[in-house]
């Protein structure tokens, strides 16, 4: 088991002849991803990278029956391609894209909180993300493939290369990842932490959760309220932008600490009093959840025994 | 990007919100004649710098002459500007706005922000005005109203009326007051906004509702759309931030001496933090991106040498799709072009990282390598000791 996705997956790429598209299109084949085919407004009848090209997702869904969209398709027209994909009835969107306006996204956001109330169930994850992996299974996103490993930690995290610093760290200590879940940098988004969390929590094969926040929005004491209420699976936590200024945009549109809200030190206090382990130095992360296993192992094989 | 007040005021100006006439706005280098300073006192002179608090500071001064309010426009620019928001440092005033003045009766606090987790804007108000909202957020949050806004709604009439009443508006101001706020709420959206305040909305001695203050910060990312806001300088940005910005980095300046980059800004903000866990300070935040090459690298390092307080670089790169055995060669390929002269110190991990490695140790480069960001952190920390 694994969350979001999994062998079964049927990948749908919008923005597929394009130039991101067509690279990371192709590193997911390489890495075993069934893409069943993409979408290019005008391109549809040709071939691309060996797969079927379409004028609309309606279409590419209709022929390939596919579940899943991932979105490399330019920050202007980003937004009316998920939703499209959600109106062409895949159940998860992942949206790369990087510099979608936020006001977009407050009408992406309305208009699939109307969609999931009445017709299917839809999931978006991002956007501004390096997207999600089940590793050995499907790669949907930018990340490097061969850095994880199938195994029973599930990571979700704000950031791109600092969710490849986690993984890669638990990959070394002899471990492996579930699923891996970027949830992107932008202030409004799909998929939150809480939502990734719950996931986590129901999916069987994952054993101990890695989140990595980082400073503005409210979304790591949302999690907190959630992990202290709910989880019953360790967490491991860091939160990035211990040192940012306030009042700057540290990169991603959502890093900022605005009005003396979002700040580094409400995030850790709030994790630290729900349970979560916190680290403050990001090199720790692999050893804190390996230490954290073996010794939820330990006293497993102790109870067993009693 | 955030607006400076009178830039605001001329947003404010094409939804019909109710103003005090301005007389102008005049820069370092204009003569104060230039501003248009007629009828009846008094004035207000206001130094145009992107800071609350700046009343406490001197920023704000009232004239009852013509010739006085001129006085004081030119003695406040170039004046330096110290508040709570500016993080210890002192802000020049560059451009000073003078405008009609009106005796004050009540002062009312009202914003439009994004409420992160609802995604949809929502307003933010307070009958008392006046003060830092986070102040009152965290003395009196019982005395805060917040009213969630559909973008494509726009707000409803009943909410207009409900938020009047719950801000005791007068009779007399009541439909301007709903009109007010609802154009407030179109300004946030039609010009992609994610704050719009006004602190403090006034209702003068004389009955009259007005707007003194404005306060707009707009969404980068909406910039195609909005050519007007893309034309405007960015004042908050440095020059070296300009520059970066330019050429595709993203690049803020800090108070350090440590120079970083970094791929991907979640990794350049940990980068920084363990700078400082290390017992440093940084002296940049500095994103090359994601897909950078030898061209992008070597811009990186003029950029973070054009700092004269950086005493030794620190380059943390995960290569994932980007190949450390390319990065490395681009850090061979840039030193020669860039002259180097602090310690560098190289943390890479991720694919090709032997390669890479190899690279940097057999370039005959002067420096030091780091298998860990911790490692790298400690080492660069110890450089810029040196």
């Amino acid at each position: 088991m694994s969350i979001l996705l999994n062998k079964k997956t049927k990948l749908i790429v919008h923005g597929f002849t394009g130039a991101q598209g067509s690279f990371h299109a192709q590193q997911c084949l390489d890495y075993g991803s069934s893409i069943v085919g993409g979408v290019t407004p005008g391109k549809g009848g040709t071939e691309h990278l060996g797969k079927p090209v379409f004028n609309t997702a309606k279409d590419a869904v209709k022929a390939t029956g596919a579940n899943a969209s991932l979105i490399f398709v330019p920050p202007p027209y980003a937004a009316d391609s998920i939703l499209e994909a959600a109106d062409a009835g895949v159940s998860v969107i992942i949206c790369i894209t990087e510099g979608i306006p936020v006001m977009d996204m407050v009408r992406v956001k309305k208009r699939l909180a109307a969609m999931n109330t009445c017709a299917h169930k839809v999931t978006l994850v991002g956007p501004n993300c390096p997207g999600v992996i089940t590793p050995g299974e499907c790669k949907a996103g930018i990340m490097p493939g061969y850095i994880h490993r199938k195994g029973s930690v599930g990571i979700v995290s704000r950031s791109g290369t600092l969710t490849y610093e986690a993984v890669w760290q638990v990959t070394c200590q002899g471990l492996g990842q579930s699923t891996v879940v970027g949830i992107g940098g932008d202030p409004v988004q799909g998929l939150n932490f809480v939502d990734a969390l719950k996931l986590f929590q129901a999916d069987p094969q994952t054993r101990a959760v890695i989140m990595i926040g980082e400073i503005g929005g409210s979304a790591e004491e949302d999690a907190a309220r959630y992990i202290k209420a709910e989880m019953t699976k360790p967490v491991f936590c860091f939160v990035a932008g211990k040192t940012a200024p306030p009042g700057r945009r540290m990169g991603h549109a959502g890093a900022i600490v605005e009005g003396g809200a979002g700040t580094h030190a409400s995030k850790v206090e709030a994790l630290k009093k729900a349970g979560a382990a916190v680290v403050d130095n990001l090199s720790e992360i692999g050893a804190a959840v390996a230490k954290g296993l073996k010794r939820k192992t330990k006293a497993k094989t102790k109870a067993a025994r009693k | 990007m955030k607006l400076l007040e009178y830039e605001g005021k001329e947003v404010f100006e094409r939804y019909g919100i109710p103003m005090l006439p301005r007389c102008g706005v005049i820069r370092i280098g204009d003569n104060p004649d230039k501003l248009n300073i007629d009828g009846r006192g008094p004035w207000v002179v206001k130094a145009q710098v992107l800071a609350g608090g700046r009343g406490k500071a001197g920023g704000v001064k009232l004239a009852k002459t013509a010739s006085e309010a001129r006085e004081l426009a030119g003695k406040m620019l170039g004046m330096k500007i110290t508040t709570h928001q500016t993080q210890g440092k002192a802000l020049t005033v560059e451009e000073v706005l003078v405008e009609h003045a009106a005796p004050i009766e009540r002062e009312i606090y009202i914003s439009v922000v994004l409420d992160r987790k609802a995604g949809s804007p929502a307003i933010i108000a307070s009958a008392e005005g006046g003060m830092s909202i986070e102040e009152l957020a965290r003395t009196n949050p019982e005395k805060i109203i917040k009213i969630s806004v559909d973008a494509e709604a726009g707000l409803l009439d009943f909410q207009a009326r409900q938020l009047a009443f719950d801000l005791r508006i007068p009779q007399n101001n009541f439909r301007e007051f709903t009109a007010f706020a609802k154009a407030l709420v179109k300004v946030f959206v039609e010009n992609d906004a994610s704050l719009v305040e006004v602190n403090p909305l006034v209702i003068s001695k004389d009955g009259r509702l007005l707007a003194i203050d404005s306060k707009i910060v707009t969404d980068d990312n909406a910039l195609f759309r909005h050519k007007d806001q893309a034309a405007r300088p960015d004042h908050e940005a440095s020059e070296i931030e300009k520059e970066a910005k330019a050429i595709g980095i993203n690049y803020i300046g800090l108070d350090g001496d440590i120079g970083c980059m970094v791929n991907g800004a979640g990794l350049a903000m940990a980068t920084l933090d363990t700078v400082k866990m290390a017992g440093g300070d940084a002296a940049n935040f500095l994103d090359v991106g994601g897909g950078a090459n030898v061209e992008q690298v070597t811009k990186a390092f003029q950029i973070i040498l054009k700092d004269p307080k950086v005493k030794a670089v620190l380059v943390n790169i995960f290569g994932g799709i980007m190949k450390c055995d390319n990065i490395a060669a681009g850090v061979v390929e840039a030193s020669k072009k860039v002259r180097i002269k602090v310690p560098l110190i190289v943390r890479l991990e991720g694919t090709n990282v032997k390669e890479g490695k190899a690279i940097l140790a057999g370039s005959g480069l002067k420096l030091e390598q780091a298998d860990s960001l911790w490692e790298a952190a400690q080492k660069a920390v110890a450089a810029a000791k040196r």
